[in-house]
Formats: C-alpha cells, structure tokens, sequence
C-alpha cells in the first residue's frame, strides 16, 4: 500500500488566554452563574443558616440577627450575597428557558443574558437603597 | 488512570441526565419557597420576631424549610461538583476537595436538623 504523503503538520499557535479574549455576554452571564453559586455555597449557606438559628433563639437574639447591618461591611457582605442570589436565580430561570428551547438561537440567547444581567443589578440596588 | 481495562474515574461524571434532572427539580423547589416566603412577608406587612417564630412554631413551615435545603444542599452538591471537574484537574486535587465539599455540606445538613428541630 502506498503511503500518502502527509505535509508535516505544523504547530498551531494555542491562544487561550481566557483573559484577553473578549467573552460574549452569554458566557460572562455563564461564568457569574458559577461564581455566585459557589459564593452562595461557601458564604451564603453558613451565614442564613446562622441568621435564623440567632433570630429564632429570642427576642434579643432577633435583634442580634439584624445587627450586622448597621455596619458597612456588614450591609456590603449582604449586598454581595443579595447579586449572587438573584443573579444566580434569574440566570437559572433562562437555563430552563433553553431547555424548553426558548430563545437558543444567537440573537434571542444574547437579549435574554442581557436582561439577566441587567435586572440582577437594577434588583441589586433596589436592596442597597433599602439598605442605606 | 487512562487506558486500564476499566478507563474511568471514580470522580468523573457518568450520569450526567440524573444530576440535570435534579438540578433543575431543585432549583424549582427552592424558588418555590422563596416565594413562599415572600408571599407570607408580604401578607404580614413586613417581619417582626413574633410572626418569624410562629411561622416556624408551625410543622408544615417546618417541613417546607427542611425540603427547601435539602433542595439547596443537593443543589449545592451538583453544582460545586461540576466547577471542581472543570477546574480541578489532578484526579487527586479534584477527590480531596469533593470530600471538603460533601463534608461541609453534610455539616451544614446536621446544622439544619439543629435549627429546625433541636430550637429551645
């Protein structure tokens, strides 16, 4: 049998530097989706576990639930929990919009991160209005 | 690990349509509740510590909150599954940080035990 002769591949250039190519919406919306659950997991879950054991042990201890957020930080950890929860919410609701296979094409699937995007941040600063 | 008689991971993922399936249960659980919760606040007017502790002196409210974080640790647990199987690649990195995240998840299970049932 008679070897077919092959050029000799080249190496191609690996550019996969995640930084410096510019994502589209969909996937920075993908990669929030990450960040925030994995924030909700580590911080989230241990903070309103505690939040309702405090508040339920009395009534001082109802106020001592509350007391965190008199102070700055306090008011900013919330805030940053507040985003993840919603964002991480809204952009779940479109997971389940493409699998009912609505809006999966490009132009649709673009829109709907923007307005995931877009309505997690307007909800964020209704809750940090309420919060100052 | 590659090319055994038996080429697979005791980490990987190899069922992946069981795990979305209950991915997305879950998450409709927990929305669920969520507005559950928002629904009882806004019925109340607002939250004041007698209404927060009749509404889980109630068993039903009870049950609900326990099904809304069993829903959650699950949820948790496929979730955070998945990040370290994308990002964790030494198969031995991504086992020792799955057992951290089952373990706290588990912690945080007893603690959920502890605030619903074990209160004063």
């Amino acid at each position: 049998m008679a070897a077919i002769e092959r050029p000799v591949a080249k190496p191609r250039p690996v550019y996969l530097n995640l930084l410096a190519i510019r994502q589209p919406l969909p996937a920075i919306v993908s990669v929030l989706h990450r960040i925030s659950g994995a924030l909700l997991f580590a911080v989230g879950i241990p903070l309103l576990l505690w939040f309702v054991q405090t508040s339920l042990a009395s009534g001082d201890g109802y106020a001592a639930a509350f007391a965190p957020l008199s102070s700055w930080f306090g008011k900013l950890v919330l805030l940053a929990l507040a985003w993840a929860w919603i964002h991480h919410v809204l952009a779940g609701l479109r997971h389940l919009a493409l699998d009912l296979h609505i809006g999966v094409d490009l132009a649709p699937a673009r829109k709907a991160s923007a307005v995931v995007m877009v309505v997690a941040i307007l909800l964020t600063l209704i809750v940090a209005v309420r919060l100052w | 690990m590659v090319g055994g008689p038996v080429d697979r991971l005791a980490v990987g993922a190899h069922y992946g349509a069981r795990d979305w399936l209950a991915q997305r249960v879950t998450a409709i659980v927990m929305t669920l509740y969520t507005l559950l919760i928002a629904l009882i606040v806004l019925w109340h007017g607002g939250l004041d510590y007698a209404t927060w502790k009749a509404m889980f002196a109630s068993a039903a409210f009870r049950v609900s909150s326990f099904l809304f974080m069993v829903s959650l640790l699950f949820h948790a647990w496929v979730g955070m599954r998945n990040i370290l199987m994308d990002y964790a690649k030494p198969t031995s990195l991504r086992l020792a940080l799955q057992i951290v995240v089952v373990c706290v998840l588990v912690a945080y299970a007893g603690w959920t035990a502890q605030v619903l049932w074990g209160g004063p």
